[in-house]
């Protein structure tokens, strides 16, 4: 248990309460792609580079890519459920009209 | 359910998951013992029988192919599940021309810079590390994850009419099928001669060898192929969804 591990693994508790806390999802997209790298780091400090390559890759490229762009996605996108008068007005990010 | 009783179920199983889970966790081995008993065995079949020096890809392709193959097609099903879900609806209908929404107004010419500079880097890292999967620390995963994410650099730039260009669709499809098709296919050799699946056929080569591994490089390849691929179908379909879908008879899209 050396010091460096230990730190890395109080920055891994640190990373993950800060992707909870952060209630907007988009800047949580943002946030878990730092929490990736942590991990990451993490990873190769306790010896599975292999394992700390696909994180990288996974948690810090796809994972908030693919939530950026799903909120794009349903923000944009009208439900079958929505009047056309509600399907009329421009939403925000968070898919609440105005 | 109410509120409270929500916390006091929610209470009750932390409590319970927290004695077994104490329980357990003093079973196991000490943290950092030099005691691995499936490692060193791992490691002696790895690297002194079967020549290939990235234990994690021989155990991965080679030792334990049949896994792999299962996980492969866990990332094949979700890239048909993500085509199905946003397909175009009939009441959608794809913009016939290239559309004000293709191109970003607000990039900056530095984040257009680095996109274009980084795009033969990327490729040229994603190659080596799907080549050198058996001798480095990577693989067929990971060197698809970073030539799929490669592609849409030039999306970054903020030319989604450039990325569609460099994105033939079908051709990626059938790129990805076929990667996914060829690792079946290498296992399926070892069946039909009556050994194991994805029983390693090709000579092991030497030790530290580009080609070391027997079919370890081969496997590599496909799955870097099937996922860098799948990737690209997979961000497709979502970029479609929001900029080229459009519900028939609205006038421009709810911005």
């Amino acid at each position: 248990m050396t010091p460096l591990l230990v730190a890395a693994m109080l920055l891994t508790c640190v990373g993950a309460a800060a992707v909870v806390l952060v209630r907007s999802p988009r800047r949580q997209a943002i946030v878990l792609g730092i929490y990736g790298l942590i991990l990451s780091v993490l990873f190769v400090l306790l010896g599975a580079p292999d394992v700390a390559m696909s994180q990288l890759g996974v948690g810090s490229v796809l994972v908030p890519l693919m939530v950026l762009l799903s909120l794009r996605t349903t923000a944009h996108t009208p439900t079958r459920s929505t009047s056309r008068a509600e399907r009329a007005q421009p939403t925000d990010d968070e898919g609440r009209p105005g | 359910m109410s509120r409270q009783i929500r916390l006091v179920v929610f209470a009750l199983s932390a409590a319970a998951f927290f004695v077994f889970f104490v329980a357990a966790a003093r079973g196991l081995p000490g943290f950092g013992t030099s005691h691995h008993p499936y490692g060193a065995r791992a490691i002696h079949a790895a690297v002194a029988a079967r020549a290939t020096a990235n234990t994690v890809s021989s155990v991965n392709f080679d030792q334990r192919a049949f896994d792999t193959l299962g996980e492969e097609f866990i990332l094949f099903a979700s890239v048909i599940g993500a085509v199905v879900l946003l397909r175009a609806e009939p009441e959608e209908a794809a913009d016939s021309g290239e559309s004000p929404r293709w191109r970003a107004p607000r990039v900056l010419a530095a984040t257009r810079l680095f996109g274009y500079l980084m795009l033969p880097v990327t490729l040229l890292v994603g190659s080596y590390v799907v080549l050198h999967g058996q001798l480095s620390p990577g693989g067929g995963f990971q060197g698809g994850v970073v030539l799929g994410s490669a592609v849409h650099l030039l999306y970054l730039t903020g030319d989604y009419a450039a990325l569609r260009a460099a994105r033939p669709m079908d051709g990626y499809e059938i790129a990805e099928s076929l990667g996914a098709g060829t690792f079946v296919l290498v296992g399926l050799v070892g069946l039909l001669g009556g050994a194991a699946f994805a029983t390693n056929m090709l000579p092991y080569g030497t030790l530290r060898g580009l080609g070391s591994g027997g079919i370890v490089p081969l496997l590599n390849v496909a799955v870097g192929v099937a996922v860098g691929c799948g990737m690209v179908v997979l961000l497709a379909q979502f970029f479609r969804q929001d900029l080229e879908l459009r519900v028939r008879g609205a006038r421009g899209s709810a911005r």
